[in-house]
């Protein structure tokens, strides 16, 4: 485990959520996570419903409802080679940087043109003017190879979007911003078998050694078609237990209670 | 005359400390250079006047007069911003200033100052890309008008109002105030005795003007109100596609515009008026805008209110023949101390009928927009169908919006009406997805917006929908970020 390089450091992160409409109305969601995320990996998070799993990736992108009471998130600078901590930066600042995260429930945007969010999305994250030529040039390679339907662009953002078409979308976005840390968080909800072949090689394609995937997840299904490295299990807003990927399998027999009961004893 | 000028070194003064307290980007005004100008106030002898100077034929005389006389009794309107409404003081209003020397044919014969103001609105570029001819309006009078040769030769009349009546007075007198006259209400009225300039179109039948006719208006001198007075007819089967745009200077004194537009679609043709006004935010934007169609004929209003302190503008459509339609399309948007109060009115006349009406709300900074709008339909209107749909986004929890369609149906067979609305805020979920994929929150804001009014900058020309998003963009700067 040594020649790992870490690229996410989350050190015991406490966080609630906390209503926008009612300061005062809190509820505490992580207690205390640990996760170590490594450049090259395939990371899978597991968990029950309500265990802190899309909380825990809104954290890191910086959702402005959710307050981190303790801990830290710390994330490799390239340039230095050092971790440094990203609380405290706005969303797009974070996506600048290279973490992505992607949606259960993409929102849709009404009379906003999917081609000039997704363009001023790029031009944002490389922090340079693409031309409308490049920009069309790029789309279509992608689009051709998560075969999407051209249609889609003439349209507004996931505006009547089929489920299959709004995670499409999600994955064309990764293909197209290339982050170094991408957060998956159940893509693989609402997908048929075909559409999760898909949407699955067009993750497998974007796997290197330079970025880190995390995959979200219920299901044993989604990492039948991408392998994860690592697994880690979540109860209660904390990792209660790590492994390799014959985890999913045990976790496939004995189900989470399981493993959250033996966790409690153990710890 | 010597104490116009002594008002004028007045005015200038304030204008300066005016300028130092107000922050209206497009507050830019010129020394005022008026050849006349009437008192303040109103009185049967300035109405009387008022036609003298204008040279104008007994019949204009006796129609201003009696509107006067109706604009005395008329009360004023017990609904929409009642408290704007009774605040205006008509006795501190100029009801006529007409600008140095009369009609101007070339642009290079436009005075200095009038030409910068018009160089900062962008007009002249806009010239020569689009227009087909420009009635560009400066304080009452037009001191700007050309009319492209081509539309001279397919027979086109398009030209001011006043010159309309001087040149074309028999077309002028058989339709001017058919379709609104003075007694529908108080501020029809007042525009009826008073008005000065506006635009007068006649398009003959089975002529297609292919590109927009445009005008601009400004309002430029303190407690000026400007009542123009636009009437367009198209004869059978033609087509014709109008546009009015507007943006003020600030004055800290209340101004009052109170236009009145009537358009006359004969059989087969279509009309489509598009306005954009951005008042400063001291102004009584106070319109009646009403149409008739007749059989197969359309009529379209695309109407923007971004500015003015108050408006209350209901564009109405009376679907007279068979087969006639009629659209509003209307977008307001109402920031700190505005009321939008807009809508639309359809009557549905004749059968076959068919109609929709679409309305965009915006407001942020405790800024309150309505929607008020009718739908009528007449007993034997039968076969007619309506759409209806209001949609407001709200930019914070101070604003408000709200939403009163009203329905007279008397006919039941093959009738249909569907109405709709919807309220929705910028919300948070919203803003972190676009900029969880690098978009800074005031950008992805301002994509929202632009999308929210899509539907209707879609319907403009483009240099129209380019400027309407900045406009967007820059009153959204307060509240963005």
């Amino acid at each position: 485990m040594t020649n790992q390089t870490l690229l996410l450091d989350i050190q015991n992160v406490h966080a609630e959520y906390v209503n926008p409409h009612n300061q005062n109305e809190k509820i505490q969601i992580l207690n205390g996570i640990n996760l170590k995320l490594y450049k090259g990996k395939t990371h899978a998070i597991m968990g029950p419903n309500g265990s802190g799993k899309s909380t825990l990736s809104s954290v890191v992108m910086g959702h402005p409802h959710y307050r981190i009471t303790q801990g830290d998130i710390r994330y490799l600078n390239p340039e230095t080679s050092q971790m440094e901590s990203i609380i405290g930066l706005q969303p797009h600042e974070r996506a600048k940087k290279g973490i992505f995260m992607s949606f259960q429930n993409p929102v849709s945007v009404p009379g906003l043109p999917v081609t000039q969010f997704l363009r001023a999305s790029l031009q944002n994250i490389r922090g340079k003017d693409i031309t409308v030529k490049d920009f069309r040039k790029e789309l279509k390679t992608s689009m051709e190879s998560l075969q999407m339907n051209p249609d889609l662009m003439k349209r507004y953002l996931n505006e009547g979007f089929s489920g299959g078409e709004k995670k499409r979308m999600e994955i064309l976005q990764l293909a197209l911003l290339q982050p170094r840390l991408a957060i998956l968080d159940e893509i693989d909800s609402g997908l048929d078998i075909d559409a999760l072949r898909q949407v699955s090689e067009g993750i497998n394609r974007l796997v290197d050694q330079e970025r880190a995937f995390v995959l979200i997840t219920h299901y044993k299904r989604l990492l039948d078609y991408i392998a994860p490295d690592n697994v880690h299990i979540i109860a209660e807003g904390r990792i209660i237990k790590e492994g390799g990927p014959e985890l999913v399998d045990i976790l496939e027999t004995t189900g989470y209670e399981e493993i959250v009961k033996a966790a409690k004893v153990n710890g | 005359m010597s104490d116009t000028e002594t008002t004028n070194t007045d005015l200038k003064n304030k204008n300066k400390a005016d300028f130092e307290k107000e922050d209206y980007k497009y507050g830019f005004h010129d020394a005022e250079q008026f050849v006349f100008k009437s008192e303040r106030g109103l009185t049967e002898d300035i109405v009387r006047n008022i036609s003298k100077i204008k040279n104008e034929p007994q019949w204009m005389t006796d129609f201003r007069v009696e509107s006067y006389r109706i604009f005395l009794e008329k009360p004023m309107p017990n609904w929409g911003d009642v408290k704007g409404l009774n605040s205006i003081d008509f006795d501190s209003i100029y009801y006529y200033l007409k600008p140095t020397g009369g009609q101007e044919r070339s642009w290079d014969d436009v005075p200095e100052d009038i030409k910068n103001t018009f160089e900062k609105l962008g007009i002249p570029e806009a010239e020569q890309k689009f227009l087909g001819g420009v009635t560009a309006q400066y304080e009452s009078e037009v001191v700007y008008h050309s009319i492209r040769e081509d539309l001279e030769k397919l027979g086109v009349i398009f030209t001011d109002m006043d010159s309309a009546l001087r040149e074309h007075p028999d077309l002028v007198k058989k339709f001017f105030s058919t379709i609104i006259p003075p007694g529908d209400n108080k501020f029809a009225a007042l525009n009826s005795a008073v008005w000065s300039g506006g635009s007068f179109i006649y398009v003959p039948p089975d002529t297609d003007v292919a590109i927009p006719l445009q005008a601009y208006f400004r309002i430029n001198a303190k407690n000026m109100g400007q009542f123009e007075r636009t009437l367009i007819i198209t004869d059978k089967n033609s087509k014709v596609h109008y546009i009015e745009g507007c943006t003020a200077p600030t004055y800290s004194t209340d101004s009052l515009h109170s236009a009145v537009v009537e358009l006359i679609a004969m059989e087969g043709s279509t009309i489509r008026y598009s306005t954009i006004q951005n008042w400063s935010n001291n102004v009584y934007n106070l319109v009646t805008k009403r149409a008739v169609a007749y059989e197969n004929a359309r009529v379209e209003w695309v109407d923007g209110n971004i500015g003015s302190k108050v408006t209350m503008k209901y564009p109405a459509v009376y679907l007279m023949g068979k087969g006639a339609h009629g659209e509003v399309l209307s977008i307001a948007y109402a920031g700190k101390g505005q009321h939008q109060d807009a809508g639309a009115k359809i009557v549905h006349a004749a059968p076959g009928t068919t109609s929709s009406i679409l309305s965009k709300s915006l407001t942020k900074d405790g800024g309150q927009s309505t929607y008020r709008g009718l739908i009528k339909v007449h007993k034997n209107a039968i076969n007619c169908k309506s759409s209806v749909k209001c949609d407001a986004l709200m930019l914070d929890n101070k604003s408000t919006s709200a939403t009163y369609p009203y329905m007279e149906i008397e006919e039941e067979r093959g009738v249909r009406v569907n109405h709709e609305a919807t309220v929705s805020k910028v919300d948070d979920d919203m803003l972190f997805f676009m900029t969880s994929r690098g978009i800074s929150e005031d950008d992805a804001k301002g994509m929202v917006i632009n999308g929210f009014i899509e539907p209707f900058t879609r319907e403009l020309p483009m240099e129209y929908a380019v400027e309407l998003n900045r406009l967007i963009q820059l009153e959204m700067q307060g509240a963005i970020g």
